[in-house]
């Protein structure tokens, strides 16, 4: 599937938040576009999680405003359309009773709206999305009982089985072997390519942007950079925010 | 053998007691994978205030402990959600300032009798028949919604974030959840009593999530735990002649300990 990158889907428009009287984002505009693989990047603190959940309609901006799909979130009703994977870490409870087939099928229940149960169609599609990571053959499994990287791959697909066309995911390689990262990546480049499915990623990985992403949007509470990777690794930003030995931090491990 | 069944009051345990010990899992579960197990003691002395106005007005008690949980359980909900006041802080507030109310109201309606003991620990010698006809209709009504409403509070249990952008008010479903929560914890209060409710709510899931099964299994298995320890301890506290709620607590626990150990033998980690 090709998609041209000129349609906007998610328009930021002049946000600032603020915890009490620290302020946590400063009239931050961009857009993002139909096809997009977004890296959201910048240090501790500089805001990222924030802007994610202010798109997400978590949390209420001190001034301006976001349109999904061209609505503005409090009138924005098709949350289908939205995929969401949390950071995992701090939203889960391995001993949680639910099997991956379970957490698959929450994804579900936006699209067949309250109280209706889960039908045969329903089903096929959890099949597909659970196929489509290569969890099918776990599906009986607790998901407390997977690696972190297969409990990554579970949370996909329970954002796929909405049949998104965004998917946002905080820092979705937190506690994930490098391996497992590497799979995951390339699951999410299919995802964006042969699935059409715009991507928003809060990365701490400067090369995963860089290798990974069509574009960045930098944050340090105002908008830094948001363009092509290329560009801005070329560019003095990263120096500029983290310190000139980036470089060595970025390599050194 | 089955003369037990010749007396009422033992009948009319029975059939509140297995109400009660169908509902509680479904609540249990909700609590225990919440972290709000603390609540269910809260919202039974909130219970126990109520019953206690109930004795001083010349009420039926079960209507004013429902509605004294039902109340507090909203306001505690509330204060939750505007974080003015640590969640935990907010329910120690409403547990020890409603039994202080308890026990003044209590000592003007009657002094301290042994009714009191009834409450404090359950007696299906208090339950009378339009108490059974009460908690047939609203246990009916909260296993109705739990099961309309199962596979959304799942979700939000899970993934509370996940399951407000996939467009759930959970805000909503909470407060049905808590008060759902309060009316069965002041239903309990007469066949378990208040100081044994949150026993009886916990116990069995907590059992059930030993197995590590499926949410599904988890709570059947955990209704299975609830119903034959409800039905064996009002039998055997008959014959026994002893409290029929402490016997199905204790009878809980053993099944728990039990399955505990056999759990952790075959897991191959025995001992401590």
């Amino acid at each position: 599937m090709s998609v041209k990158h000129d349609k906007n889907i998610i328009e930021i428009e002049d946000i600032s938040f603020a915890y009490g009287s620290t302020a946590v984002l400063k009239n931050i505009t961009f857009n993002i576009h139909e096809g997009d693989y977004l890296g959201i990047i910048g240090p501790n603190g500089s805001g990222k999680t924030t802007l994610l959940r202010v798109m997400l309609g978590l949390v209420r901006p001190s001034t301006g405003t976001v349109r999904l799909f061209g609505q503005p979130l409090n009138k924005f009703r098709d949350w289908s359309k939205i995929g969401y994977v949390p950071q995992k870490a701090t939203n889960f409870d391995p001993l949680f009773p639910v099997t991956v087939r379970e957490v698959v099928e929450m994804g579900r229940y936006g699209k067949r709206g309250l109280a209706r149960r889960l039908t045969l169609s329903d089903q096929l599609i959890i099949n597909q999305c659970l196929h489509n990571v290569g969890m099918l053959e776990y599906e009986k499994k607790l998901i407390g009982d997977l690696s972190g990287g297969q409990q990554q791959r579970v949370f996909i697909a329970r954002a796929l089985a909405g049949e998104p066309k965004v998917i946002f995911l905080d820092e979705p390689t937190v506690g994930v072997d490098v391996q497992a990262q590497e799979q995951f990546y390339s699951l999410l480049k299919k995802l964006n390519l042969e699935f059409g499915i715009t991507l928003v990623l809060i990365l701490h990985d400067i090369d995963v942007v860089a290798n990974e992403a069509t574009e960045v949007a930098c944050i340090n509470q105002t908008l830094i950079y948001h363009g092509e990777p290329k560009e801005f690794v070329k560019g003095d930003y990263l120096q500029n925010l983290y310190g000139k030995n980036i470089r060595h931090i970025l390599h050194g491990h | 053998m089955f003369q037990i069944f010749h007396y009422s009051f033992i009948v009319r345990g029975l059939e509140a007691g297995l109400l009660l010990a169908a509902i509680a899992p479904l609540v249990g579960i909700f609590l225990v994978l919440r972290r709000y197990s603390l609540i269910a003691d809260t919202l039974s002395h909130v219970s126990l205030a109520g019953v206690a106005l109930g004795l001083l007005f010349g009420i039926n008690p079960l209507f004013t402990a429902v509605g004294a949980s039902v109340l507090s359980s909203v306001a505690i909900e509330k204060l939750r959600l505007s974080k003015k006041i640590y969640g935990e802080t907010a329910l120690s507030i409403f547990l020890s300032s409603s039994l202080a109310f308890a026990i003044v109201l209590i000592g003007l309606a009657h002094g301290l009798n042994a009714n009191l003991f009834s409450y404090l620990f359950g007696s299906i010698l208090t339950v009378r028949p339009i108490d059974v006809y009460v908690m047939v209709v609203l246990s009916a009504i909260i296993v109705i919604l739990l099961l309309i409403f199962y596979k959304e509070l799942v979700f939000i249990s899970f993934d509370e974030e996940a399951a407000r952008v996939s467009g759930l008010h959970v805000g909503v479903f909470n407060l049905l959840f808590i008060i759902i929560a309060a009316v069965t914890i002041a239903l309990s209060i007469q066949i378990i009593g208040i100081l044994l409710i949150s026993a009886m709510l916990v116990l069995p899931v907590v059992t059930a999530l030993q197995f590590r099964k499926s949410f599904k299994t988890t709570l059947l298995c955990a209704e299975a735990i609830s119903l034959s320890s409800v039905l064996f301890g009002i039998v055997a506290s008959f014959y026994l002649n002893v409290s029929s709620g402490g016997l199905i607590v204790l009878i809980m626990l053993a099944v728990f300990i039990a399955v505990y150990f056999l759990k952790k033998q075959k897991s191959g980690l025995i001992g401590w």
